[in-house]
Formats: structure tokens, sequence, C-alpha cells
């Protein structure tokens, strides 16, 4: 004969799969429910790291073009480059000499002849440069600081282009980049919240216009899990097939999205990054999700039940 | 098997729906308790199922001390007894089947043992053959028998009913009598409230009767009269 307890855990799973199947119309209103809430959430978040990505576009492209003067030979130089890689929040140091730097120019100006003709390889009068990326565009203060000392800025042709009207735009820019980010991690924060509290009410409204069957449990003397349990086990399978759910439809929509429309990015999100994003996370995005419908599920019905349940009235 | 001391309770606005009823009852006995409605019978019974606690006296049932009942014990103590509830309370979403197995199940019995008794059960109260029914397809009277087959399946020694026949026409309500005294030849106690004035009188059995909360008179052969 099989333990009590075996038989016990049997019967609540059996009856939470009998009753998902005889209640269905309950089921499937509570699953759509959970489902579209899952999947707008899931959209958020693939949004949210979408833009992130698109943040980190614009900050990468944020650089201090260092303007050295002709006389500085190449110890010198060397020595500076050195110096600069060990200064805080200073990603890489990359050297151009005069010859690259008009190649660059000229490529940069190609359409604009008279600009072009203004200047020969006879005589360059553009500086050799040293372009400083920060790892961090909000903290350029150290990299400023270090060019700005008396004996580096003597090698300098030109101020750094981190000066005056330039200066300005970066740190608007940066600022208004780390503003977006942190007011992308709120926004998910607030936006999960929302839809924690939108599942919970469902499953609760579900076990509400079943609450009789609870009572009635009670007054036959079944235990609290006996009685609790099939319900859990009913709403641990609503967030399952919910989260399965608003998974295909994502999945499906990324592939109408990358196969039908042109366009690879509207305004400043990237569709093709959102698409990939999706593909590279799916195993993570798929445990999250059905982690979140189970754990949801489960705490939202033991929670609801809680008030049908109560003995001592 | 059953004893009342004092039995007081008050709920907060109205007066006392029960004023120091005191009531013994022996194994084996058949009681009817009758009144009008309002006379407090049902929250006697709400009291005997431990869906409400008394204000004041002390309910011993089947040597359970209700004063000392945890909430772990609550369930047992339903366990032991079977009732019978005017309005059914059957579980819709099951079958008569499943209705009947499930007092069986929530005491531990084994799936062979439920497979061999509940249809023992409902051949007892006339259901053979309505096994995969479920309870919104039966009749008044079946559903009721349906409702003491579940009581009565695990054997309890003691059967609470409050109104079994309440909802009835005369023909359903004397089989479901019929089966209530059948229960009691068994050896079961037998506690049933009714206000049906035939019943009672043709019955002959102990009557006590009770009236504004308080217990009026308690005759061994009992009449009702309205």
């Amino acid at each position: 004969m099989k333990p009590h307890k075996f038989i016990t855990f049997e019967r609540i799973l059996k009856n939470g799969v009998v009753g998902f199947g005889r209640n269905i119309w309950l089921a499937i209103a509570a699953i759509a429910m959970m489902g579209i809430t899952l999947t707008i959430l899931l959209f958020a978040v693939v949004a949210n790291a979408t833009f992130a990505h698109t943040i980190d576009i614009i900050t990468d492209r944020i650089d201090v073009s260092v303007f050295l003067k002709d006389s500085v030979d190449s110890g010198d130089r060397a020595q500076l480059i050195d110096d600069l890689k060990k200064v805080e929040n200073v990603e890489s140091v990359q050297y151009i000499s005069k010859d690259e730097a008009l190649k660059r120019y000229r490529a940069q100006n190609v359409d604009n002849p008279e600009l072009l003709a203004a200047i020969s390889e006879v005589d360059n009068p553009l500086s050799q440069e040293i372009i400083v990326q920060p790892i961090d565009a909000n903290n350029m203060q150290p990299i400023k600081d270090y060019l700005e000392q008396p004996a580096i800025a003597e090698l300098q042709s030109d101020p750094t282009s981190y000066s005056g009207d330039r200066k300005e735009a970066i740190d608007k820019i940066a600022k208004a980049t780390r503003f977006f980010e942190q007011a992308g991690v709120v926004g998910i924060v607030i936006f999960a919240l929302i839809s924690t509290l939108i599942i919970f009410n469902t499953i609760r409204m579900a076990i509400f216009n079943r609450r009789d069957e609870l009572v009635i449990m009670r007054l036959l003397g079944a235990s609290t899990w006996y009685i609790r349990g099939p319900f859990v086990v009913e709403t641990i399978l609503y967030g399952l097939v919910a989260a399965a759910f608003s998974l295909i439809i994502c999945a499906s929509l990324f592939a109408i999205a990358s196969s039908t429309l042109q366009a690879s990015s509207l305004g400043l999100l990237d569709i093709k990054y959102s698409g990939e994003y999706f593909k590279d996370n799916l195993w993570l995005i798929l445990v999250v999700q059905l982690a979140a419908g189970i754990v949801i599920g489960a705490v939202s019905s033991i929670i609801a039940t809680r008030r049908y349940l109560k003995l001592n009235r | 098997m059953i004893l009342l001391d004092r039995v007081t309770k008050t709920y907060n606005r109205r007066g006392a729906a029960l004023e120091r009823v005191s009531l013994h009852v022996e194994p084996k006995e058949f009681v009817i308790i009758v009144g009008p409605s309002g006379a407090g019978k049902s929250t006697l019974f709400k009291l005997l199922t431990r869906e409400e606690k008394p204000s004041a006296g002390k309910i011993i049932v089947g040597g359970m001390d209700y004063e000392h009942l945890s909430d772990k014990d609550i369930p047992l103590l339903r366990r032991k007894i079977g009732v019978v509830f005017q309005d059914f309370k059957l579980l819709n979403n099951k079958t008569v089947f499943e209705n009947v197995a499930f007092a069986l199940e929530i005491a531990g019995l084994s799936n062979p043992e439920i497979k061999h008794t509940v249809p023992k059960v409902l051949d007892i109260v006339g259901l053979k053959g309505k096994e995969d029914h479920y309870p919104l397809e039966l009749s008044g009277g079946e559903r009721q028998r349906v409702a003491i087959a579940r009581a009565v399946v695990r054997q309890p020694k003691i059967l609470i009913a409050d109104e079994p026949t309440g909802n009835l026409d005369p023909k359903h309500a004397w089989d479901v009598i019929k089966v209530l005294e059948k229960i009691n030849q068994f050896g079961t106690t037998v506690l049933l409230t009714t206000h049906n004035q035939e019943i009672v009188n043709t019955l002959k059995r102990r009557v006590v009767t009770l009236k504004d909360g308080q217990v009026i008179s308690d005759r061994a052969v009992g009449q009702y009269k309205s």
C-alpha cells in the first residue's frame, strides 16, 4: 500500500488537473489575462534592452580629441599615450598621425570640393591627434583635469575637443542618456509590480468564483492543503500556459517584424536589435517567464484561498 | 454521545440565538429537533459542526470537548460527524461518485477501498446508475440523497441533518427520512432538525422543541404542533 502522504499528493495533483479541465472557460479567461500581462511586460523588457543598446552606441561615440603640436616627437608622444592610459575612466587611446588626419578629413569632405581644394598634401595644416575614449561619458573630469595640466597643455596645438560648445553638448547627452537608463530600470520595476497585481487579482477573481467549493470542502473536514493544493496546481498550470502563450506571441511578432518591416528602426528603437536580443536571450526569457508564472500563480492562489479556509470564526 | 451544557450563542446586534440550552443524546438515539423559523435550530447545528463557537457553555461530541479544539482538530472532528445540509452543499464540479468519494479521500482511504465502498452506499440511497452524473443534472431529491450518501459513507457514529427535507416534495422527503431511519438501525446516532409536522408525528421518536432559543419541551415520543 502506498504511504498516506504520497496518496494525498497524488490526489492533489490529479484534482488540480481535473479541475483545470472542468473549469476550462474560467481557465481560458485567466490565462488570457495573465498571458497579455506577461507579453506586455516582456515587450517592455526587450524595448528597455534595445533602448539601452542605442544609448550605448551614442555614448560610445563620445570621445576626446587631443591635438598635438608638430614639434612633439615620437618619444614624448609615446610617453603621453602611456600616461593617458593610466588616467581614471580611460578606456582606450588611439593615435592619429598628420597624414591619417588628412586622409580622414578628405574622406569626410568628399562631397565638398571647395574644402578639399583649400588643403594640400604639401602644406598639411592638420595636427597629429590622440583620441581618448572614456569608459563613462558622465565622468569626463579626470581626463579633462589631466589634459589641462600645464606640462601637458604645452604639448597641444589647440584646445581639446572636450571644451567650449562641444563640451556642453557632450555633457548634456551624457546626462540625458543616464537619465533614460535609470528611467528604463524604474519603469520596468513599476511595470513588473503592476503586472503582478493584475495577475494576482485575476487569480483572486477566479477563486472567488469558486469559493463555495472551498467552504464546502472545509465543512466536510478536508485539511487546508488538501483543499488548497488543487487550486495551487491549477493556477500553476495557468501560469505555465500563459508564459508559453506570451513567448509564442512575442516570437511570432518579432519574426513578422523582421521579415516585413523594411525599416530596421523606429526612432530610438532598433527593431533588428530587439529581435536579436530576444533570440539570444530566449532561454533566459523562457526560464524567467515560466518561473514568474509559477511563482506568481502559486503565491496568489495561496493568499486568495486563505480567507475561505479560516477555521476559528 | 452528544452533550450540550447550558450553551448560549449571542450574535452581536440581535439578542441570544440560543440561551442556556442543555441537551443529552445517547448513542444510537434518533432525535428530532423542531421549532419555528428563528427558534435556533440552525444555530445549534452550526455549533455542532463547529462552524461557530458558543458564547458560553460546554459542547462535547463523541468525546471531543469543543473548548479545547485546535485548528488541526476541527477537520478531524468534522470527519467524525456525518452532516447533511438543507442546501445539499454538493461540489457541482464533481460527479456523484466523486462527491461521495471525496469524504473518503480526505480521510486518506486507498483507491481500491473507495471504489469498493462508494457504489454500495449509492445503492443504499437508490442512486445506482447515476455515478457519472453531475449534481446539477439531478433532481432535488436525488441531490439530497447524494448528500446523505456522502455523510454516511464514512460510517460515522453521529449523523446530523439540518432540514434535509426542507427543499423536497412529500414523496422525496419520505425517501430521505427512510434512509435516515435505515442508517439509525445500523447504529448511527441521528440528530434531525425539521419543521415538517407530518414527518415528526409519523416517526414517533424523541422530539426536542426549541422556541426563541430555548428548549421548551423534550419528550421521548414527541408530537409537533405548530
